[in-house]
């Protein structure tokens, strides 16, 4: 099995603002099931900060220790602080990922850019291109 | 905390028995087999014995069993061997899609290095070879068959004695990877029409580090590790002396409890799969059933739920089990068995092995039944997949 660090255990035993938001003021979704992983992040906006944000995630352990930590990040911040968290910055709070595991944390910054240009639109602002991550994994395996 | 480990078909603790019997050939009887001076003797006539002991559980002749290092390094001389000795009579290989990955890399090797032809044979939905589909399958190229006797993650037992009866009718060489099958069946041979088999030690509580081949007398097969003349001169490097006095002893002890412990364990099999189904919800069984499945397998998939996160939590709880989701194997491909049984990717990525052996009890398959469902039912809540899944076929 994995070597995970306690943080990671940590946020997949006891993860963090599980569940959903009815009306969100932004919805996205990353991943598809071939792949083994699906994250859904939920955000409640108001005057431009995050008030509250929840997650539904289908995955392994550091997916659902990645949602948990990506959540915690951006709740409070506001949107456009929020938009600069990387999956790298989600890696390093868990005190790292397993090389193989590090797309879980690409996942959690993708459905986060997803979830902000859900609320962008729906504001009328501008979408801000995101990048498309590469869900067969291939750039990620070791 | 409980301790309950059910991952037998990954590997066995070594009998107690079993080590004690093996231990001296460490210390004191450590002298190589291959000398002359008369200390040195004990340790042939140790070997000779465990031979005598692999064949009489298979009915076998002594001659025919040959120790290798693994089961994986018996696939290997199978395949390897047969190929490199038969060349002249043809190329052609047959074997399955749901093989270990010492058959299937193997088979990789043959095609990509050795200049074979392979043909990995579909299964049915339950893991099953199709007999019209081997028979379509033989040329007049074909020079072996090699289907694993029952699979290691779904346990489904092959229709062995039949393909053994066609290839002995075709003059096809039949070699089945008995690996998982030999610790939880009786194996007759001759009965059977088989003429080389993988086994190993460690999953029948004996030691890691030590298998069997066996060859029908009269077969020819190119070696597969050369040196020196060990084995007759087919299988160099001086011999796991304790490891194959530890082989001779675990399957003789195996074989004398087979009688009893083959009901109770397919019991205490029965058991936790008509708990299971009955209280997780959408839970699916992979695999045959009954006298076709291997006594102490089962596999499920629970729909919604990723494999790796039902092992944490199991573990979590002192369960130690075992899953073909690509996420916890360090692959990221799921099982190949469970995609060649035809279940979807997030059926395959929601699976959960869980193998039974002589340490199970009832109280550990209660214990299992009484946290289970809890589990699932804890990551489903948590996953958009199994939202979607309920939306469309409901909550049971």
């Amino acid at each position: 099995m994995m070597n995970y660090s306690d943080k990671v255990m940590e946020h997949f035993s006891n993860p963090r603002n599980v569940g959903e938001i009815e009306n969100p003021d932004g919805l996205g979704e990353a991943g598809n099931p071939q792949c083994g992983d699906i994250m859904k992040i939920y955000l409640k906006v108001k005057d431009n900060v995050i008030e509250d944000v929840k997650f539904k995630t289908f995955g392994c352990a550091s997916a659902i220790a990645s949602s948990s930590m990506a959540t915690e990040l951006i709740k409070g911040k506001t949107v456009d602080e929020a938009w600069e968290l990387t999956n790298t910055a989600v890696a390093e709070a868990l005190d790292g990922l397993p090389p193989i595991k590090m797309h879980c944390s690409v996942l959690a910054e993708e459905a986060i850019h997803k979830a902000l240009n859900d609320y962008r639109e729906k504001q009328g602002l501008d979408v801000i291109p995101v990048k498309e991550f590469d869900h067969n994994h291939d750039s990620f395996a070791v | 905390m409980q301790n309950v480990y059910l991952d037998y078909a990954a590997t066995t603790p070594t009998d107690p028995e079993v080590l004690e019997a093996m231990t001296p050939y460490f210390t004191e009887l450590f002298g190589n087999p291959s000398s002359i001076y008369s200390f040195a003797s004990k340790s042939r006539a140790a070997i000779e014995k465990a031979r005598g002991q692999v064949a009489a559980a298979l009915n076998a002749l002594p001659e025919e069993i040959f120790f290798t290092s693994s089961g994986t390094e018996a696939d290997n001389w199978a395949l390897k061997g047969a190929l490199e000795k038969l060349r002249p009579k043809g190329n052609h290989v047959i074997t399955t899609q749901i093989e270990h990955h010492a058959v299937l890399h193997t088979g990789e090797y043959l095609e990509k290095v050795e200049g074979g032809s392979v043909t990995y044979l579909p299964v049915d939905g339950e893991g099953r070879v199709r007999l019209e589909d081997l028979k379509a399958a033989v040329t007049d190229k074909t020079i072996l068959v090699s289907v694993m006797f029952a699979n290691n993650e779904i346990g489904t037992i092959q229709p062995i004695k039949e393909i053994g009866e066609f290839c002995r009718e075709k003059g096809v060489l039949f070699h089945t990877d008995a690996v998982q099958a030999a610790a939880q069946l009786d194996i007759d041979v001759k009965a059977l029409s088989i003429d080389m088999m993988s086994l190993s030690a460690h999953k029948m509580y004996g030691p890691k580090g030590t298998g069997v081949f066996y060859l029908r007398k009269g077969l020819r097969l190119e070696n597969f590790v050369h040196g020196g003349g060990q084995e007759k001169g087919k299988r160099a490097s001086t011999e796991n002396i304790a490891g194959i006095v530890g082989m001779g002893f675990a399957i003789e002890k195996m074989k004398a409890r087979l009688p009893q412990e083959k009901p109770r364990i397919g019991g205490l099999r029965d058991r936790l799969i008509d708990g299971i189904l009955k209280t997780v919800p959408h839970a699916k069984l992979n695999g045959a059933q009954g006298e076709e499945r291997l006594p102490n397998n089962t596999n499920f998939s629970f729909i919604g739920i990723e494999g790796e996160t039902l092992l944490l939590d199991l573990d979590a709880k002192g369960i130690s089990a075992s899953t073909g989701s690509a996420c916890s194997s360090g692959s990221l491909e799921p099982s190949h068995v469970l995609m060649a049984i035809g279940l979807t990717h997030e059926q395959a990525h929601g699976s959960l092995r869980l193998t039974l052996g002589r340490g199970t009890t009832d109280e550990q398959v209660d214990y299992v039944l009484s946290v289970l469902p809890e589990i699932v039912a804890k990551r489903r809540e948590m996953s958009p997949l199994w939202e979607d899944y309920v939306k469309k076929f409901g909550e049971k």
